[in-house]
């Protein structure tokens, strides 16, 4: 592809740009959707993925002070544990990260992933039976991609780059496509199963009913010959 | 350096103002209440998309209230549902689900909420720029692209709730036959052996009547 011909800033050097990248995280948390946590609560999230997928999640904690009624920012010795698990149950991240942090995994198998997040405080007068507020934001696939990151790393103009986000959202839906085809046959085995079961089920109950009432009737007459009643 | 502190400037003045959505998928337990909260500008447009794809009727309350307590959004026992909004007001918004109707069933709820406007790609992307034919068939493709995926979204939803109907059926009909055999043989031998019992201890009276 040609050069870019718009008049667009030079991209800094890579220490530099390392500096603009941690700036960009830390303002990227200013805010997001956010809940109340209690102390020994955990609160899960349900992602259903295709595979080869990364998910960056972020999340911020606040501390509400009674004193001054209001929400405090993040304080010392405040932790969150952050733990995945995969479609077959299996722990894929198990951390605990701080009062502010920031997690990423890429998921292996297409599924139901689960994000489970509980604090783990060192000082649990802190809490004081009150509620922590937590920050989350969790970006899937192509969203979880930094353009500007890309951009400076492969020196791409900007007709490039959105060029390249075309790409990488047309390879999201594709991979979302692959596992749409494997979640229906799985749907349909259940319900083959089922149908299955049903018609097997009707057959042997049928013949159980069957064989009882036979053996009753035998059984009985028998008894009553002898009780000489018949 | 000058660009360098430039670059930086207009980064964080990009983040402040444009923000993007958060879609998730969580558990509600029974009898339970779960909110989530947003501080939201004046003027900025909210839409909020709810699917209940787990649990009993697949049904949830949902309200939603404005930084006054106002309630903007009142639904009892939907499926599932879009709202959209325009903040009159700056302040914390409030969008909550209830499963207190419940007594026994958790639900898995999904949520969709998005507001405000769309990052720009690159932080020297502005909107005031005009655009080449070719930009601007990119940002066509890009915008189709996304209600592509959004649909993809939709019947990833669907086709859960509709496996998790499928696997329920499927578990029902495993225990109601294994428990239907089991009642079978009881009450089948169960019968011979009462009616022996009967004729076991009026054996005397019997013969006697007859």
């Amino acid at each position: 592809l040609p050069a870019s011909s718009g008049g667009h800033a030079d991209w800094p050097e890579p220490g530099e740009s390392l500096r603009v990248l941690l700036l960009n995280f830390l303002c990227s948390s200013v805010s997001s959707l956010y809940f109340h946590i209690g102390e020994t609560e955990k609160k899960c999230f349900i992602e259903e993925i295709p595979d080869e997928t990364m998910i960056i999640g972020n999340y911020r904690t606040q501390l509400y002070d009674k004193q001054r009624e209001e929400y405090l920012q993040a304080t010392q010795g405040l932790g969150m544990y952050v733990e995945v698990k995969d479609p077959d149950e299996k722990v894929i991240l198990s951390r605990q990260y701080g009062s502010e942090g920031r997690f990423t995994f890429t998921s292996h198998t297409p599924g139901e992933h689960q994000i489970c997040l509980h604090s783990n405080s060192s000082k649990f007068s802190l809490f004081a039976g009150g509620m922590l507020r937590v920050h989350l934001d969790i970006q899937v696939g192509e969203h979880a991609n930094n353009y500007a990151e890309i951009a400076a790393k492969d020196k791409l103009t900007e007709l490039q780059l959105r060029v390249r986000q075309l790409v990488e959202q047309v390879d999201q839906i594709q991979k979302e496509q692959n596992y749409q085809r494997y979640r229906e046959e799985r749907f349909r085995q259940t319900s083959e199963s089922t149908n299955q079961r049903v018609l097997w089920w009707s057959i042997v109950q049928t013949l159980i009913l069957v064989a009882i009432g036979i053996w009753q009737m035998r059984h009985l007459k028998s008894f009553f010959e002898a009780k000489k009643l018949v | 350096m000058l660009q360098l502190g430039l670059s930086c400037l207009l980064l964080l003045l990009l983040h402040v103002c444009v923000v993007f959505g958060t879609e998730l998928s969580f558990e509600l337990p029974d009898n339970d209440k779960q909110c989530f909260y947003e501080e939201l500008e004046k003027d900025v447009k909210f839409d909020i998309d709810f699917q209940v794809i787990a649990g009993g009727n697949y049904d949830v309350d949902c309200f939603v209230t404005d930084p006054q307590n106002n309630v903007l959004y009142n639904e009892k026992k939907k499926q599932y549902d879009s709202f959209s909004h325009t903040t009159t007001m700056k302040g914390e918004y409030k969008v909550c689900f209830s499963n207190e109707f419940s007594t026994f069933t958790h639900k898995v709820v999904y949520l969709d909420f998005r507001h405000g406007d769309e990052e720009p790609l690159l932080q020297s992307m502005t909107r005031s720029t005009a655009l080449t034919q070719l930009e601007s068939s990119c940002v066509a493709i890009h915008e189709i692209l996304k209600v592509v995926a959004d649909s993809q979204t939709w019947y990833r939803l669907r086709e859960a709730h509709d496996r998790t109907k499928a696997e329920h059926l499927l578990e029902r009909v495993t225990y109601w036959s294994i428990g239907e055999t089991v009642l079978l043989f009881v009450i089948g031998i169960g019968q011979v052996m009462m009616l022996r019992s009967f004729f076991a201890d009026k054996k005397g009276s019997v013969l006697a009547a007859t």
